[in-house]
């Protein structure tokens, strides 16, 4: 059995994000959004690789947003600010449905006071332009305008953890092609290495309590219950409460 | 989803009664009972409509069938999946070229696939695709006999400030339709339709917004899958107006000289048999008018994906969940 994590409280005060983009309230809110915008499509995966016949265009629509995600928190160096957010109960059915995500970057940049983020964009626009498998490229070549808030990240590490992450994105097409049963399994033990990665490489950053987590990541082998389709209400059950450990991480 | 079939679809209203040998039932007749020779007499019916599958073309796809066209020449077609399109012959079923194909060596690498397809109403050679990252790919088969090195490449550059992490998904375009004089294209994404010039890769000509109130629920969308529902468009008989679907059983027109729009409903409720549609208005906040309805009450449910419009009358067929309904202009409505 795995040790059920700490979990955040259901995003409310969208009369917060309305109101003011700019400020220290508009950054927790858009990372917190954008958090739950990775697990909800991390989920949608996981549940099309568990179809008969997978959708190959919605699975490539979803893969491609999940990539831009993590290229973005990456760039931001936001990884660190998930750890300090949880703060009780979330429930990924009870979603709200906010604008803020679908404002532009740019609005978001302005909350931040963080300059160089338009540089960012622009050079997401570009990069993004070009083929998917340039994403680890993408990431070193903006390293110069890097002058946010210091951040004990290091630059190769973020690559590494793309790196696992682009392994169980390309895993989730490899088993589309294939449609092996095995793969699910497969694909949970990669994301939860490279979440343990994660965790041991902010121990200056993170609380005591957080590590308690590594622990319960290390027993977490693979999730016997996700081997049965029999039952998908209870899969998807299992998936909300490995989702929400993975989010822990 | 990975076969196609070719269907011949016959109307019969008559059949013939009053045979020799054979009694009303069908059953032989004792010919002792036979005293004179009658000519069978064909008598009206009821109209039935009889389908029977003529060619079956299986085993050209891997991947789930998007699109098919049949080309100008009247004897060749398209079918394009999610990676590949394929060339047949109408008469020839257990073979077919490949003549685009974007699968990547290493399926890791995929991030962009092929949503429609047609081949251009005049010229056999030439036909375009369209992608899930918004482009649009017009290919020539006299260039090669692998037609991945595309003739022209029609994309519209992003907008910076309307960037959003929906951005990709709502610009892929869930259907391409050639205008009936050849010139233009019509496309469809999650929230436009757009007018392609054959002769301006840069950007559209037109660009009209189908259901803008949307841009800001991209989330919600996101959330319930409906964002990647895909929609139809079509061009009526003298390409001055476009049609499409959207939510709440709407649909709309958009006439490209006078730059009106309308948006009607397709629905048991709203129309009666014989009864003009009246237009329909989605209220965005501020005013609202009586009959108005507001984005939060749409019903995204209830949408609609396939829409035709006859080749040289105004006449619409409307798909709208289980019922299909068909339309036709006030000036036709004399004609039965």
């Amino acid at each position: 059995m795995f040790v059920r994590g700490l979990k955040r409280k259901c995003f409310d005060g969208e009369e917060d994000i309305e109101g003011t983009l700019a400020g220290i309230k508009a950054i927790p809110s858009y990372n917190l959004q954008r958090q739950s915008l990775l697990d909800m499509s991390l989920v949608k995966l996981q549940l099309c690789h568990m179809l008969v016949e997978p959708n190959l265009c919605r699975s490539v629509l979803i893969a491609n947003t999940v990539r831009q995600i993590q290229e973005e928190m990456t760039q931001d160096g936001t990884w660190q600010m998930i750890n300090t957010q949880s703060t009780g109960q979330a429930s990924l059915d009870r979603l709200v449905s906010t604008d803020i995500l679908c404002r532009s970057s740019r609005d978001q940049a302005e909350g931040k006071h963080v300059t160089p983020y338009s540089t960012f964009s622009k050079d997401f626009e570009s990069d993004q332009a070009q083929d998917g498998s340039e994403t680890m490229s993408t990431a070193s070549s903006v390293q110069a305008p890097r002058n946010l808030q210091s951040n004990m990240w290091e630059m190769e590490n973020p690559q590494d953890n793309k790196g696992n992450f682009q392994k169980s994105l390309d895993q989730i097409f490899e088993t589309l092609e294939n449609k092996s049963p095995n793969s699910v399994e497969d694909l949970f033990s990669e994301v939860d290495n490279s979440y343990y990665d994660l965790d041991t490489m902010l121990t200056g950053m993170m609380s005591s309590t957080k590590m308690g987590h590594c622990d319960s990541l290390e027993t977490f082998s693979s999730p016997t219950n996700t081997a049965s389709n029999s039952n998908c209400k209870s899969d998807l059950n299992d998936l909300d409460h490995i989702v929400e450990i993975l989010v822990e991480s | 989803d990975k076969t196609i079939k070719l269907w011949k679809i016959t109307e019969r209203d008559k059949r013939p009664e009053g045979y020799n040998l054979k009694d009303e039932e069908g059953k032989l007749k004792d010919l002792s009972t036979v005293t004179s020779l009658q000519v069978p007499v064909l008598k009206p019916m009821d109209l039935m409509v009889e389908v029977t599958p003529r060619r079956i073309f299986a085993n050209g796809h891997t991947y789930h069938v998007n699109s098919i066209s049949v080309n100008s020449d009247c004897e060749t077609y398209m079918s394009a999946d999610d990676l590949r399109i394929n060339l047949w012959h109408l008469a020839i079923t257990d073979r077919s070229f490949n003549i685009v194909d974007i699968k990547p060596a290493n399926m890791e690498d995929l991030t962009e696939v092929i949503t429609a397809s047609e081949f251009h109403p005049h010229h056999c050679n030439l036909f375009v695709y369209s992608s899930s990252k918004g482009s649009l790919r017009l290919c020539d088969m006299r260039a090669s006999a692998l037609c991945d090195k595309h003739f022209w490449v029609y994309e519209e550059p992003e907008d910076p400030s309307n960037r959003s992490f929906f951005s990709e998904i709502i610009s892929s375009v869930s259907d391409v339709k050639f205008s009936h004089s050849g010139r233009y294209m019509l496309t469809r994404d999650y929230l436009t339709v757009k007018v392609w010039d054959l002769n301006m890769e840069t950007k559209p000509v037109e660009t009209y917004q189908v259901h803008d109130y949307l841009r800001s629920k991209l989330c919600s969308l996101y959330e319930n899958d409906c964002i990647f529902d895909k929609f139809e468009c079509a061009w009526n008989g003298s390409d001055s107006v476009i049609m499409t679907g959207a939510y709440n059983n709407f649909f709309r027109m958009f006439d490209r000289n006078t730059k009106r729009d309308v948006t009607l409903e397709a629905s048991r409720e709203s129309s009666k048999p014989r009864a003009i549609l009246k237009p329909r208005r989605v209220c965005v906040g501020g005013k609202r008018r009586k009959d108005d309805i507001s984005v939060d009450s749409l019903d995204f449910t209830k949408k609609i994906l396939h829409t035709a419009w006859h080749p040289t009358e105004n006449i619409i067929a409307i798909a709208a969940t289980n019922n299909l309904y068909i339309f036709q202009d006030k000036v036709n409505s004399e004609m039965h």
